[in-house]
């Protein structure tokens, strides 16, 4: 017996046989088709991405030097920006056409399906940014070895703004004024990222190895990886329950 | 042992041991705090390097050692909260988060007063400043969290979930500040760090912190009953309670 | 005693308005947040008894007696 949901597309079989590996590719091509369908919901956040980078020389200075050195932290905050305002879309429509109750009703634990759903929110933007990051590196003059140091470090640390994002779109689930509270609550969580990002891409410019931050970016990664499906299970339960 | 466990969490057993607390703990809280003060400002002998505005450290550093702690006993009253759904553990949480967001605020604004004379401005982004103003962001999203969710059993939860993430997140966000702070600037004159401290000033300190410590906890205790007043309304023991009070 | 005379411990060598602003806004949130606190604990008891005086003290029988009946002070 398959589930079908609003869009017409199978979720899960609520049967214990179905391994847990198949249930979060079901969750995950679910997500990535469903998106598909709506391509602009896609384009928004890169076009905010542009947008957002092509103020700061309006905004500041045009001069080399200047966007030389701000580049990285311009092309990380924008990113940052930008998976911050796609995060409200992560679990909203499933909140709202009951999917999402169904899933927390699955018999697989729910973190990893959350994980699944976390994966594919990454695809939808993270990943875009990164392909999109180096033209925009170029626009702000960094160089090529910065280039593909920034594009490294937005392929290690977007995953984890995800991961981390999928907490507070958990918790501030069904709220009012959800999206400004979203923000809020997590904003300061993802400063370490910002940090090692830009400083990575910084190290690099003056020509000192980065292997080491990469590695630690890596190790933000795991734990990312590792921690915040649960949170973000938790949340759900929570949230659903409130509801 | 578990019926101890189980009393504390009854909110009637609380308030009762609250109640004969408190005096004692804001008597004996302010007395060390203004003997440490006072201490500190009159008789303790001048910093050679920093001259009489070290003096703000008798504030400053309560401020911000308590700021810090609070935000960890909220994170193991978070836990208590998830674990044995215990109600109590989320009235601390809630009461103590307005006190620690002022407290971290004061730490923040003793410390930015304080670098005035020290470094000729008011606001440096030093590791510490830093920390402890991304530590009153998450205290302001534990505040607007808890204010936003209307049932209280799912606020109780959502909010100790966030406050848990938030208390992983504490090391790995003073860690990077830290690493960022030696990449911007190369080893700045640190405010409270001295390799020896004379027992003049380290003594008037730790009385002002102890001090602080048992204020909050007169604070806390304070707060927690009025929530607790607010939420068991209807039960027979707080209707009783409110009658017998003139107050 | 560090000083020697009152002004000079005012003046805390140049450093007095920096020392006094710390210590003075310390003091000034301190006080709000125990004043504000202190409010709130007695607007709630307030509230508790406007509402026993509306619903005297009779919750057994009147409880019993009807399964309809509504809180009518919430607020």
């Amino acid at each position: 017996m398959t589930m079908a949901s609003e869009t017409g597309l199978p979720i899960c079989t609520p049967d214990m046989s179905v391994g847990t590996l198949s249930a979060m590719k079901a969750v995950f091509v679910r997500d990535l088709k469903i998106a598909l369908r709506q391509p602009q919901d896609l384009l928004n956040p890169l076009l905010f991405f542009v947008m957002v980078v092509t103020l700061f020389p309006l905004g500041v200075s045009p001069e080399v030097s200047f966007l030389r050195e701000a580049g990285s932290g311009i092309l990380w905050v924008a990113a940052l920006l930008s998976v911050l305002l796609s995060l409200d879309h992560l679990f909203r429509h499933d909140f709202d056409d009951g999917t999402l109750e169904q899933l927390v009703l699955q018999p697989q634990p729910l973190f990893l399906l959350v994980l699944a759903k976390s994966l594919a929110h990454w695809v939808l933007t993270g990943l875009p940014l990164v392909l999109l990051a180096p033209v925009l590196g170029v626009m702000v003059h960094l160089e090529g070895n910065s280039i593909a140091v920034l594009c490294l470090t937005l392929l290690i640390g977007t995953p984890v703004l995800s991961l981390i994002g999928s907490i507070g779109a958990a918790l501030t689930l069904g709220l009012r004024s959800a999206g400004v509270l979203l923000s809020l609550l997590i904003i300061p969580l993802y400063i370490p990222v910002l940090i090692f990002g830009t400083g990575t891409v910084m190290a690099a410019s003056e020509g000192a190895p980065v292997g080491g931050q990469l590695a630690l970016m890596g190790a933000f990664l795991v734990l990312a990886l590792t921690l915040a499906p649960f949170a973000s299970a938790a949340a759900l339960r929570i949230s659903l329950s409130n509801s | 042992m578990w019926q101890i466990f189980h009393k504390l969490g009854s909110p009637k057993w609380f308030f009762g041991i609250a109640s004969a607390l408190m005096p004692w703990l804001l008597g004996i809280g302010v007395a060390l705090f203004m003997t440490g003060i006072v201490w500190g400002l009159v008789f303790a002998p001048q910093d050679y390097l920093q001259g009489n505005s070290y003096r703000i450290i008798f504030i400053h550093v309560p401020s911000a050692f308590l700021a810090q702690s609070v935000y960890i006993m909220m994170a193991v009253a978070a836990l208590v909260t998830l674990v044995w759904r215990m109600k109590l553990a989320d009235v601390f949480v809630r009461s103590a988060a307005p006190v620690g967001a002022v407290l971290t605020f004061l730490a923040l604004f003793t410390g930015a007063v304080w670098g005035k004379p020290t470094w000729g401005t008011w606001w440096i982004w030093d590791a510490r400043l830093t920390s402890m103003l991304i530590l009153l962001f998450l205290y302001f999203g534990v505040m607007a969290l808890g204010a936003a969710i209307s049932d209280e059993k799912s606020s109780a939860r959502a909010v100790a979930v966030l406050v848990l993430v938030g208390v992983v997140n504490i090391p790995i966000i003073k860690y990077s500040v830290e690493w960022w702070n030696t990449l911007h600037q190369p080893a700045t004159f640190k405010l409270t760090e001295k390799p020896s401290m004379p027992a003049e000033m380290w003594v008037p300190l730790l009385l002002s912190v102890l001090g602080l410590y048992l204020i909050f906890g007169w604070l806390a205790c304070l707060r927690m009953q009025t929530d607790i007043l607010a939420r068991e309304g209807r039960t027979r023991w707080v209707k009783e309670l409110v009658q017998a009070r003139g107050n | 005693m560090a000083f020697d005379s009152f002004a000079a411990f005012m003046a805390m060598d140049g450093h007095g308005p920096y020392v006094w602003t710390c210590y003075a806004v310390f003091f000034l949130l301190m006080g709000a947040i125990t004043w504000w606190s202190l409010r709130q604990r007695r607007v709630i008891i307030a509230q508790q008894r406007r509402r026993m005086d509306s619903a005297p003290v009779r919750d057994e029988r009147s409880a019993a007696a009807s399964f309809t009946r509504i809180e009518s002070s919430q607020d």
